[in-house]
Formats: C-alpha cells, sequence, structure tokens
C-alpha cells in the first residue's frame, strides 16, 4: 500500500499505488523489463550487421538506431504491462475502485515510462562502450526523457485499446507508429543534433514539436481515456 | 423497404454531369502549361482528390467526436463512411500525384512534407480498418474508432508540421523540389478550372457519402433482422 498517508489528493494516491504496484510485480517477476532488454540488444546487434555501423558514419546513424530500437522495445512493454491487467481480470479490479479513470492511465503511463527508461538507461551505456561515442550529454538526456513521455502517453492510450480487441498483440504496433512518426522525426532529429554538436538554432524546433507533442497527447489521453475502460 | 430518396437520384445525376463537365473543362477549356504541357492537366483532379481526402478527414474526426458524446450509431456510420471514401481517394490523389512528379521533378517520389502527410495518414486509416476489424462488439467498436480517429486527427497536423521544418533545415535534394508545386503561375482559366474540379469533387464527396451511410444504415437493419430470426 501507499506509504504516505499525509497525500491529501485521492488520485495522486491512486496514481502512486497503480505505478508502486507495478514496480514490485516488476521487481519480483522481471518480466517485462527483462524481455525489452533483451530484445533492445538483439536490435542493436542486428542493426550492427544489417547498416556496419562504421566509425565514420556512427554519430549521423546513432540516433536513428537508437529511437527504431526504444520503439520496437517499447511495445513489447506496453503489450506486456496492459495484457497483464487484463488477462487475470486485473483491469476490471481497478476500474471497480472508487477513483477516477483518469488516475488509472497516469499510474499506467507513469510505470510503463520508469520500465522504457530503466531500459534506456541500461541500453545506452551499453551502446555507449560498444560503439565508442558519448550518449552522456545532457541534452540528448533531455530529448530521450521528451521523446519516451510522448511515445508512452499516446502507446499507454492505445495499448489500452490493443487489449481489449481480437488481434491484441499485433495491433499495437499497427496503430501507434503511424501516430508518433512527429516523436520519432523529432527525437531523432534532436537527438543527432546533440550527437553531432549541432548549434541549437538548429535543435530547438525539435524540442518545441516534442514539447508541443508531449502537451498535447497527455492532454487527449486525459480526455479520452474514459471512452476505452467504460462498460 | 425504404427506396432510394428522389433526391440522392437527383444529387448522383448532378454528380456525373458536373463531373463530365469538369474533364471538358480541363481538357478544353484551361490553357496548356507552358512547362509542364500536357502533363499539367493531372493536377486539377490531383487536388481535387486531396481535397476530397481532407474533408473526409475533417469529417471523419467531427462524426468521431459527435459519436463519443451522443452515443448514436448513425455518427459511427457516418464517420466509417467518410474514413472508407477518404481513404480512396487519397489513394488516388498520391497515385495521381507521383504521376505528376515523374516528368517534372524527375522522379515518382520524394519525401516532401504534403507527399509524406499524406501517405502517413493513408497508414492510419489503414490501422483503422484493422482496429475495427479485431473488434465484435458493435459498440465497443464504434468507440475505439473514434477515439482513433481523433488522435489521428491530432497527430496529422503535427506530423505535417514537423516534417515541414524537416525539409526547410534538411537540404533539398532535387532541384526545385517542394517548391516546384507552386511555381508555376496560374491564368485565370486555369485557377476556374481547379475551383469547378474541386466543387465537382464536394458534389460528388456528399454523393458517396449519402450512398455508403445509407448503406450502413440499411446493413444494420438487416444485421437486426437476423436477430430477430435467430431469437
Amino acid at each position: 500500500m501507499e506509504k504516505n498517508p499525509k497525500v491529501a489528493n485521492p488520485n495522486l494516491k491512486a496514481i502512486g499505488a497503480i505505478v508502486w504496484k507495478d514496480l514490485v510485480a516488476e521487481l519480483r517477476s522481471r518480466e517485462l523489463i527483462s524481455a525489452m532488454l533483451v530484445f533492445s540488444l538483439l536490435v542493436i546487434l542486428i542493426f550492427n550487421f544489417a547498416i556496419e555501423l562504421q566509425p565514420n558514419l556512427r554519430a549521423a546513424i546513432t540516433p536513428g538506431v537508437l529511437w527504431v530500437t526504444f520503439a520496437f522495445a517499447g511495445t513489447l512493454g506496453l503489450n506486456r504491462s496492459m495484457a497483464v491487467e487484463k488477462d487475470r481480470g486485473c483491469l476490471d479490479g481497478l476500474l471497480l475502485a472508487p477513483v477516477d479513470r483518469s488516475a488509472i492511465y497516469f499510474g499506467k503511463a507513469l510505470s510503463n515510462l520508469a520500465f522504457m527508461l530503466i531500459v534506456i538507461m541500461i541500453v545506452l551505456p551499453v551502446y555507449s562502450v560498444l560503439y565508442n561515442i558519448n550518449t552522456f550529454q545532457p541534452g540528448l538526456l533531455l530529448v530521450i526523457l521528451l521523446g519516451s513521455i510522448g511515445y508512452i502517453a499516446v502507446g499507454t492510450l492505445l495499448s489500452s485499446m490493443a487489449v481489449q480487441t481480437r488481434t491484441r498483440d499485433v495491433l499495437l504496433p499497427v496503430l501507434l507508429f503511424p501516430v508518433i512518426v512527429p516523436v520519432l522525426l523529432a527525437a531523432v532529429k534532436a537527438s543527432s543534433g546533440f550527437l553531432l554538436n549541432l548549434p541549437m538554432n538548429e535543435i530547438w524546433p525539435w524540442i518545441n514539436i516534442l514539447i508541443a507533442y508531449d502537451v498535447i497527447f497527455i492532454a487527449i489521453a486525459f480526455m479520452v481515456f474514459d471512452f476505452i475502460v467504460e462498460e | 423497404m425504404n427506396r432510394q430518396p428522389k433526391a440522392l437520384i437527383y444529387l448522383t445525376i448532378l454528380s456525373v454531369i458536373l463531373f463530365l463537365g469538369a474533364l471538358a473543362m480541363v481538357f478544353l477549356y484551361a490553357p496548356l502549361e507552358v512547362v509542364m504541357n500536357y502533363v499539367q492537366k493531372v493536377f486539377y483532379f490531383h487536388i481535387s482528390n486531396a481535397w476530397v481526402g481532407m474533408l473526409g478527414f475533417v469529417a471523419a474526426a467531427v462524426a468521431g467526436v459527435i459519436y463519443l458524446i451522443t452515443r448514436e450509431l448513425k455518427w459511427d456510420i457516418v464517420e466509417m463512411a467518410a474514413v472508407e471514401i477518404s481513404t480512396v481517394f487519397f489513394l488516388i490523389a498520391i497515385i495521381s500525384g507521383s504521376i505528376w512528379a515523374k516528368p517534372t521533378w524527375g522522379t515518382y517520389w520524394l519525401w516532401d512534407a504534403r507527399l509524406t502527410t499524406a501517405t502517413i495518414l493513408e497508414m492510419i486509416y489503414l490501422s483503422y480498418f484493422l482496429l475495427r476489424q479485431g473488434i465484435e462488439d458493435q459498440e465497443r467498436r464504434a468507440r475505439f474508432g473514434a477515439v482513433y480517429t481523433l488522435i489521428g486527427a491530432v497527430s496529422v497536423p503535427v506530423t505535417f508540421l514537423s516534417i515541414r521544418i524537416w525539409q526547410t533545415i534538411h537540404p533539398v535534394v532535387i532541384g526545385g523540389g517542394s517548391s516546384a508545386q507552386d511555381s508555376f503561375g496560374m491564368t485565370s482559366p486555369m485557377l476556374l478550372t481547379m475551383l469547378f474540379c474541386l466543387f465537382t469533387f464536394s458534389v460528388i464527396f456528399a454523393t458517396l457519402l449519402w450512398y455508403r451511410v445509407r448503406l450502413g444504415n440499411l446493413a444494420e437493419q438487416v444485421e437486426q433482422l437476423k436477430q430477430k430470426i435467430t431469437q
């Protein structure tokens, strides 16, 4: 249970409880993060053979490789995180709880974001070592945070839709990828801006797009999540 | 049962007449463009198809929102009809654009903001059909469809904007590039022809939408009759 009883807002408490539940469950089973992690490393391995990451091209190709990897691994995590709720009837239990429905969305989104960031934080250093590229730049980390927020905001919404369909696992990437093109484009461009040390005035437009996308889609998800989980 | 309404028959006849008129205007009235010659004639129908695609896109999003508010099934039928029609028209617009691009730009395809956004929009529509296919429950199908068109409607302008920024920062690969489309000056007969084509295709869109909605309503009635028999 939530340890801090002083939190006055019941929604914040509910969000905290859901995040806590997901993190504890993950800590015990380690299903989700390990799958995402191994998958990410495999994708990078495949990229290594597919496009030969030669030293002179690396800085230019790295952002693309990284974001494709994160996007693919992200769908694994999103699918799994929602399927667990749906399969054992946990989602119905959550919906019966006397809290605002959007609290469930934000709770799931935050734990999904946590999983994704944990995986990214392990993959990045490995990538840095393998390809001798310094990925630990504050600007790049900011881009990764903003990009992940946008990805997860839409992804959590669509995955809660996808698990309620017959074709569930197959459907999520198909639904998700066309609508997150702006996130991927902006994230790749901003990341390569930082990796290639481009002047800030070329990077700002991308960061602005990421921020705008995040704000817009968090607001939309907040408004429409009720329609997805009702009944 | 209910027969085709008189107004719909008149509208169909009007569409055919207007379409023949538009053809005549394109080939007989509009002057030949100096540089592009006959190739430029594709432009009139290309832009009209794209216009109908956008019209259907907006109509679908609006119908989706109205459905979420009113929960009346007829709005779901309108939304589905609009998406179906604009999928076809957008496909025609993309293909006719490529036909125009080959002699003008020297290539069938450029990653121009309009082209790319149109393609992503087309992908969103295809995902929309896949989503609907995966859901048996009618009410849920309508709800999810409406939410997805809404998400699509919000993401497409952001996509367009981000690709535009990508274009302006990114050097144009082939001479002229995205500005080529705007580069020919339109004489007033050309402009008149274009406006007439836009009007014609809007009427055709309205006619097709009416037919498709009627079809949807009839299918719904058949479904109800079937249920009556089985009970």
